[in-house]
């Protein structure tokens, strides 16, 4: 949504020099435990990543991070007001205070990172733009679709990926511009195009609401980097390592193998590694103003990051993602945890 | 000479003069043309009905907790079944429902009392709706008091949060827009041109920009120990935006009073107020009830925008809940429960509406 975005960043940057940046809060740590409650900023409903159940309960993702930062500050993975925020005001809700967590598919870009002041923590999962294609057309490379009719958002960042794509490799295409995703979807079905792009996590979601979901694959190519993660303000070194240890913990929690089921057992475990993540040995949450069983809290509350990306996004959710590149960097993708020493 | 001082019983009319057939053939097939519409109307009738019976009742399914109980062809109102409750209530929480239900009832109950003529009291119960209730719907929803759990507005959502928004924005908005109507008419020069400006600046602004400033900018401006909630925030730009509406809408009752009224009420020796509230307004409030209630209506509809500050209206939780992966491409059947609960709302307010016209009406109608 370029549009958009670059309205919100002018905005927002008007309204910082404005302001001045004096909004940002001293102690978020001490606000939040004042408070009993992580304020967290999530999207207003994005398949996978957060959406109300049945309950009325948050799932999804990026949920994940928000409860996994409350377990590890409160003890409590419940602990959380989730504020939904749509993209534009996404970023004016983290500055102005009314959420310390912004964990809502931000993609991490540089203007962002230095011109909001705020700072992304790690990322959550590596989006990218990628294909979805009928499976009659027997295509099973990007490189094969010149000249396709290819249906696509309107008003995207996604238009404009595309299209440099195909012209950096002298390729043609045909864009078929819907307004709505829905639309989008009900272009692909009706036969208006051959291909349907948008962010490969998006078009898991597409994929569900064909009639026939098994007619149509998702090619293996991914065209541009979308890194999605956390975001906090600027200012609070404290509450920054404490965001951003918190998604390390759950991803070293999957590479040592410990899961919200075993994690009991594991602190009984000889490898250093583990005991020191879950606090057996050592205090490694003494740094962060944080207590010992820091990781135990969020490994036992909310899972592993293998179990999170599963749970929401991945084999055991309807929406059926691939790791892919999202899988540990023991397992051929890149998500990697610094070690707790 | 025989009289016959029994009278031959009346038969009843002709079958083709009076009854359905004769209703049928004098407003259907009233000559050839008028039958041929009637046929092709029919048709058309058909294609459209059928389909969207048979997609809503037919081949619907309606039972079952998960979208695999969903098999048929038709409707999912499974869907709008496992969410039902957060459809009226948003995410507030499942154990304090029964504040929110209180909260209903009194509304509700409210409402029929103020709108049914026999019941007796009637500025009391006004006194009480407008003074007494908003506090204790406040207490009940908001919490904090008496041992009740806090519940933070941002848990408030659907029907609940749509009849919120939609009340307070009507009931203040409409003495505000008696108000500022007085002060555009008025003689004193600011005063007047308070109004003015306040009114064309409110009108003169999509209502989604005021939601967005409000959301958006005005958070940037306060000091950050200071926050004022996004609900209260969407409450006071929303009231205030149709305030200015409203004025322009009794302004024109206001102008449609023949100038001697007034007149006439300042020779009998009344004051500003007495003029205005005995004889004025009570003639101009009457003439412009279909204009006040179209603003009514539009208000309702308006409240879907708080979706873009991201407070979950009626809508929004219908679109939140489509985002949920478990029930992905069940959009037609939540976008037409939201349309169908909007309709019953707006619907209700029209015909009430003609009900109070009919009822206040003193001849001034031509």
């Amino acid at each position: 949504m370029i549009n958009k975005k670059h309205l919100v960043l002018l905005a927002s940057a008007g309204a910082i020099s404005l302001a001045g940046i004096a909004t940002a809060q001293a102690n978020t740590l001490e606000d939040t435990r004042a408070r009993g409650a992580v304020q967290c900023g999530v999207s207003d409903g994005l398949p996978g990543f957060s959406a109300p159940d049945d309950s009325g309960n948050w799932q999804g993702l990026d949920v994940d991070v928000c409860r996994a930062v409350a377990a590890a500050v409160l003890g409590d993975a419940d602990a959380v007001n989730y504020i939904s925020l749509n993209a534009v005001e996404r970023f004016t809700a983290l500055q102005s205070g009314e959420v310390d967590v912004l964990s809502r598919n931000t993609t991490w870009t540089t203007t962002r990172d230095t011109t909001l002041g705020l700072n992304f923590t790690g990322v959550t999962f590596y989006d990218g733009i990628g294909f979805m294609v009928n499976k009659d057309l027997g295509i099973s490379s990007a490189d094969e679709l010149d000249g396709a009719a290819i249906c696509i958002q309107s008003g995207t960042t996604t238009e404009l990926n595309v299209a440099d794509y195909f012209r950096a490799n002298g390729m043609e295409f045909d864009p078929i511009v819907f307004d709505t995703s829905e639309q989008t979807v009900g272009g692909f079905q009706a036969g208006r195009c051959d291909v349907l792009t948008s962010d490969t996590s998006q078009l898991a979601a597409l994929r569900i609401q064909l009639d026939d979901p098994a007619s149509a694959m998702i090619l293996p190519d991914i065209i541009s980097k979308e890194p999605l993660g956390p975001v906090v303000r600027q200012g609070d070194d404290e509450w920054f390592n404490i965001v951003k240890w918190s998604l390390f913990a759950m991803i070293n929690g999957e590479e040592y193998g410990i899961t919200s089921e075993n994690v009991d057992e594991m602190l009984n475990s000889d490898n250093p590694d583990i005991a020191r993540l879950l606090g057996q040995d050592g205090n490694y949450g003494e740094g962060m103003g944080l207590e010992a069983d820091w990781a135990y809290n969020i490994l036992s509350q909310v899972g592993n990051y293998g179990e999170s990306f599963d749970r929401n996004v991945g084999m055991g959710s309807p929406l059926e993602i691939e790791r892919g590149i999202n899988a540990l960097w023991t397992q051929g993708g890149i998500q990697y945890a610094p070690p707790i020493r | 000479m025989i009289h016959n001082r029994t009278m031959i019983e009346p038969k009843p009319a002709p079958s083709s003069s009076v009854g359905p057939v004769a209703w049928l053939r004098s407003n259907l097939f009233n000559g050839p043309i008028n039958t041929i519409f009637t046929l092709i109307g029919l048709y058309i009738l058909y294609l459209l009905v059928v389909p969207t019976v048979q997609w809503a009742f037919i081949n619907a399914d309606w039972v079952g907790t998960t979208r695999d109980d969903c098999s048929r062809e038709g409707a999912c109102w499974v869907f709008i079944n496992a969410r039902f409750t957060q459809f009226i209530y948003g995410l507030y929480p499942r154990s304090e429902i029964w504040r929110a239900n209180i909260v209903f009832a009194g509304f509700f109950t409210l409402i029929a009392w103020l709108a049914i003529p026999r019941l007796p009291f009637k500025h009391w119960v006004a006194v009480f709706a407008l003074v007494g209730f908003p506090v204790i719907a406040y207490v009940l929803l908001h919490g904090g008091y008496f041992d009740l759990p806090r519940v933070p507005t941002h848990r408030w959502g659907g029907l609940m949060l749509t009849l919120l928004l939609a009340t307070v924005g009507m009931v203040g908005a409409l003495p505000i827009g008696i108000v500022l109507a007085l002060g555009r008419r008025s003689n004193m020069p600011i005063v007047k041109s308070f109004c003015v400006i306040f009114i064309e600046f409110w009108r003169g602004v999509p209502l989604i920009t005021v939601l967005f400033m409000a959301s958006v900018m005005l958070p940037l401006f306060l000091p950050s120990d200071m926050s004022v909630d996004r609900l209260v925030r969407a409450l006071i730009g929303l009231t205030l935006f149709q305030s200015a509406y409203m004025a322009e809408v009794i302004r024109g009752g206001l102008q449609a009073i023949p100038k001697g009224q007034e007149e006439a009420a300042a020779a009998l020796g009344m004051t500003y107020w007495k003029r205005m509230g005995l004889i004025i307004l009570p003639q101009a409030l009457k003439m412009m009830i279909p204009g006040i209630v179209n603003t009514f209506i539009s208000l309702f509809k308006d409240t879907t925008l708080v979706m873009i500050i991201g407070l979950f209206d009626l809508l929004g939780i219908v679109q939140a809940a489509l985002a949920d992966s478990r029930w992905l491409g069940f959009s037609l059947e939540g976008y037409v429960f939201a349309a169908f609960m909007f309709w019953i709302f707006c619907f209700s307010m029209s015909r009430y509406s003609q009900y109070l016209e009919r009822k206040l009406h003193t001849g001034h109608k031509r």
